[in-house]
């Protein structure tokens, strides 16, 4: 890459001081696999992407926001009302948060089914499902800020399910509600998470992560070697710059003009402010991407022989992360062959149940 | 002093005992009753015994020591002689000083005014007596949730009697009372909502001095809350006419029991309460007409503006304010036909005139935000234009840098 | 200054797509000339249109915050003693009473009936509600009539010569 329009000295003067040039090098070597799935190569940056752009709203949205029972859903409504933009900002905010977690599940689903996961990308997979936890921790703790009713009440069903957990329980809720109920120690708590606590965590993950990224390559999925060795070729690669990165700053072009339009069209709504007196309102329900285990709660019976049903539910839920997280490890037997069938038949059967069930948990 | 007396008292039941209760509690069916239900009885709560009203000694207990005529056992109190027995207490200032220093004693003089007290008099013992609203042997104060003349129960209490056509054969009176009052707006505000002030029968009858208000009081029973509608009336054209007539004020078009949410349909159209006397061509026909149409109106324009603020709202737009002012125009609404009391058009005038100056405020509102949703959806076709050229842009240098076969440039080198 | 940012970025997003289209052979004069407009003005205008509003937003706004807790009812010479008038607390009225020449009362106006606005009467010192006789005494508790429950009470200061009142904490 030729720098010929660039006057020579600026280039010079920073790569004296920062040595640019052996990154350069490194990039312009780096390439992406080009086989019918490369599609799904672009959600890792997407999620990036989006939460760049949270980190951006977000801190406009400090700028104004309170994080007090008293004023947090006034400081809200002034954002959205008489701050210039604020709707705006505040919509994309919202928006952009549901996007990522969804874009995020997508990346995971393709490294399972493009089985990426594969040595030596253990750790690649293990840090990004760390991320995966940290932005639904981002979405829980952040859905409690505008403290209307819908995030009070979901808030105190979240914790309730966590005090639920044997042994440690009662201790984590006291430990995630600030107290014993949820209330302003909460919200100052989940405050404190949302901007400093989880944002730091996830930098340092997420550093980790593309660097690891980055070291390993890019993967290809064992069919492609295959197909492509029957012809005794390499599987094609396109660069990374300026190929691929053209084709991906056209994805994050796209996905801004759908958090445009999102936000123009389908503001995100202020609520009603929260009111820990009055009863929970009909048909609570959690956002979107906790809805499945939700539902799956809900159906289980009170008791399950001489098990309380909800701690039933849990320990479920925690052997099958359990299971997942471990999923590069037990997706090889011994002799090291791939077991195929198990990892797909996994992650179909987990896409299923996880659709299945957010999609009955909202309409019911 | 009081409370030392008090204390004393209520200690007594613990130390003293109650031959009554211990020897009737063994018994069986309708000896056993009452000793079982005296537990929830506030006069045990006091320390009073079945002795206190039924005469006889409570501290025996040899039945015939316990239940001698010479020492006052009356047995079952005849229904005519009830009222003195209670009222033996009830009605003496300085005794129920010592127990309920608040309470009225003069229940036994309204009694004896009332319909009740005097057919009892005249021997009618299918009349009400004390015992047969507030029961009997398990007596509760009126605050006590389950007492049958907790105001909550009242009207349930009245129609035991009421309510029963084969009780009421004979007395020239309606009973369909409670089955009207039961789709008033009354009994809703008492029974659905809870509200204790809502009006029940002893609100506007009297409870213990209960008889109908006479046709001339009528106004002033309904008056003791609705003061405006009393005041207004009492200055309208319609008090005069209806005294002479000897009709009952506010009963006349808004009924006595089954008294309904009120609502423009009462002033024309087919169900019109003044069409029944006023005729369409008369002033009083006009000047109904008119306030109705005036009504209809605010009542339009508010609805006008009410749809458009949540059409705006609906869309995610600011509108708070407006939504206070219409309020305040829904008040105005509610002034609209209290001044419908005065029988005169200038004064449902003025506060529809009012209310419309708020409506129409209120509407501009809503313009005011659904035109700034647009301009919102224009910034943003504007914003998705520059990103559709970016995209047109990558798109042709990705082309370009690749050209047309794009199968193999895409690959390693360009 | 708008326009000098957008001088500067404009410049370099040329370069940048003239950059990318350079190492190509298949590159013919029109078309270079094209993409380096599209590209580059597509990428500004994009910009412009996410930079304008998040400034925008930096600018704080005319209201510097929103009166949640306080509220300013006017100036001291605007109510005389022994009258009262409704004041917008947020979304709801609240009636500001002044008693005397120094002595300042405030209660929500909301009946706690129905919802009624209560009104000031003079003659008895109390606050009433038109729609059901509900009459409160100038602490906020109820005299007569149906209201189950006080008027909540409200905190007033004055300010050199302004009335602010505000929640109680």
């Amino acid at each position: 890459m030729a720098s010929a329009t660039e006057p020579p000295q600026q280039s010079g003067w920073l790569e004296e001081r920062l040595g640019l040039a052996s990154i350069r090098a490194f990039l312009a070597h780096k390439t992406v696999p080009v086989h019918a799935h490369t599609v799904w190569y672009y959600f890792g940056g997407i999620t990036l992407f989006l939460f760049v752009i949270q980190v951006l709203t977000g801190t406009l949205l400090l700028l104004y926001y309170r994080p007090s029972p008293a004023e947090a859903y006034e400081s809200v409504q002034f954002i959205m009302t008489r701050v210039q933009f604020g709707w705006l900002v505040r919509s994309i905010h919202s928006w952009s948060a549901n996007l990522m977690i969804l874009s995020a599940f997508i990346h995971m689903f393709s490294v399972v089914f493009l089985r990426a996961f594969r040595r030596p990308r253990e750790l690649t997979w293990l840090s990004g499902i760390g991320l995966l936890g940290l932005a639904l921790a981002f979405g829980f703790s952040g859905y409690l800020l505008p403290w209307n009713t819908i995030s009070y009440f979901a808030t105190k069903v979240g914790t309730d399910m966590a005090a639920a957990v044997p042994v440690i329980g009662h201790s984590l809720a006291r430990f995630l509600r600030g107290g014993n109920d949820v209330g302003g120690a909460t919200l100052t708590r989940f405050f404190g998470f949302h901007v400093a606590v989880l944002p730091g965590i996830t930098t340092l993950l997420l550093l980790a992560h593309l660097a690891l990224v980055q070291k390993h390559g890019m993967s290809s999925p064992q069919w492609a070697v295959d197909q492509y060795s029957r012809k005794g070729q390499p599987v094609p690669q396109m660069l990374f710059f300026p190929n691929f990165f053209l084709r991906e700053l056209m994805a994050w072009y796209a996905a801004l003009g759908v958090l445009g339009s999102l936000a123009a069209i389908f503001p995100w709504e202020l609520g009603v402010k929260a009111d820990p007196f009055a009863p929970a309102p009909a048909g609570i329900r959690p956002e979107w991407y906790f809805l499945a285990p939700f539902y799956t709660l809900k159906l289980i019976p009170s008791h399950v022989w001489v098990f309380e049903g909800e701690l039933v539910g849990l320990l479920g839920f925690g052997l099958l992360a359990l299971w997942w997280v471990a999923l590069p490890f037990w997706a090889v037997n011994r002799q090291g062959v791939e077991r195929t069938r198990w990892v797909t038949g996994a992650g179909v059967a987990l896409v299923a149940y996880l659709a299945t069930f957010s999609a009955l948990g909202y309409w019911r | 002093m009081r409370y030392g007396v008090l204390a004393f008292l209520l200690a007594v039941p613990l130390t003293a005992a109650d031959s009554c209760v211990e020897c009737h509690s063994v018994l069986e069916g309708k000896l056993q009753a009452p000793a079982k239900a005296f537990a929830n009885d506030i006069h045990a709560r006091f320390g009073f015994s079945c002795a206190d009203c039924h005469g006889g000694n409570r501290n025996e207990t040899d039945p015939e020591a316990a239940m001698s005529k010479a020492r006052g056992f009356v047995g079952k109190i005849p229904r005519t002689a009830v009222p003195e027995r209670c009222a033996h207490c009830h009605s003496n200032a300085s005794l129920m000083e010592k127990y309920k220093p608040r309470q009225r004693v003069d229940q036994m003089a309204q009694y004896r005014t009332s319909v009740h007290g005097k057919r009892l008099a005249s021997g009618d013992v299918k009349v009400a007596t004390c015992i047969d609203c507030h029961s009997v042997h398990d007596i509760r104060e009126v605050k006590d949730p389950l007492s049958p003349v907790h105001p909550l129960r009242l009207p349930e209490t009245c129609a035991r009697c009421h309510a029963d056509a084969a009780h009421m054969a004979g007395y020239k009176i309606p009973t369909d009372q409670f089955a009207s009052y039961r789709k008033s707006v009354h009994w809703q505000a008492l029974a659905k909502r809870g509200d204790l002030s809502a009006p029940s029968c002893a609100s506007c009858h009297g409870n213990h001095g209960a008889q109908p208000p006479e046709l001339e009081s009528v106004a002033a029973v309904c008056g003791t809350c609705h003061v405006m509608m009393e005041d207004l009336y009492k200055k309208s054209p319609h008090q005069p006419v209806f005294a002479a007539m000897g009709a009952g004020g506010c009963v006349v078009c808004h009924s006595n029991h089954e008294i309904r949410p009120p609502n423009v349909g009462m002033l024309a159209g087919p169900n019109a309460v003044c069409s029944q006397c006023h005729d369409a061509t008369s002033a009083g026909g006009i000047a109904a007409a008119d306030m109705a149409q005036q009504i209809t109106t605010l009542d339009k324009a508010l609805e006008r503006s009410d749809q458009i603020l949540a059409n705006a709202q609906q869309s995610g737009m600011e509108v708070s304010e407006a939504l206070l002012r219409q309020r305040e125009g829904r008040e105005n609404l509610v002034k609209a036909a209290v001044a419908v009391h005065a029988f005169r058009t200038a004064a449902v005038q003025k506060p529809v005139k009012e209310g419309l100056a708020i409506a129409a405020e209120t509407y501009q509102a809503g313009v005011s935000a659904l035109k700034e949703r647009r301009t919102r959806r224009q910034g943003l076709s504007v914003s998705l234009i520059a990103i559709a050229i970016t995209m047109l842009g990558l798109w042709l240098a990705i082309r370009t840098i690749e050209g047309r076969n794009t199968q193999t440039s895409q690959l390693r080198g360009r | 200054m708008y326009e000098e940012k957008f001088r500067a970025k404009f410049h370099w997003i040329q370069s940048f797509g003239t950059r990318l289209a350079e190492p190509s052979t298949i590159m013919d004069g029109p078309r270079r000339n094209l993409l380096r407009w599209l590209l580059g003005g597509g990428l500004s205008a994009s910009l412009i249109s996410f930079l304008y509003p998040a400034f925008k937003f930096m600018n704080p706004p005319d209201i510097p915050e929103a009166s949640v807790n306080e509220v300013s009812a006017g100036k001291v010479q605007d109510l005389k003693p022994n009258t009262g008038k409704i004041v917008k607390f947020g979304s709801l009225p609240v009636m500001l009473v002044r008693t005397t020449e120094t002595e300042w009362r405030a209660f929500s106006a909301v009946c706690t009936h129905l919802n009624c606005t209560v009104q000031y009467k003079e003659s008895s010192h109390q606050i009433w509600c038109a729609c059901h006789n509900g009459l409160y005494n100038l602490n906020g508790q109820v005299v007569s009539g149906p209201p189950p429950h006080p008027l909540e009470p409200y905190s007033v200061h004055i300010r050199g010569d302004e009335v602010v009142i505000s929640r109680r904490a």
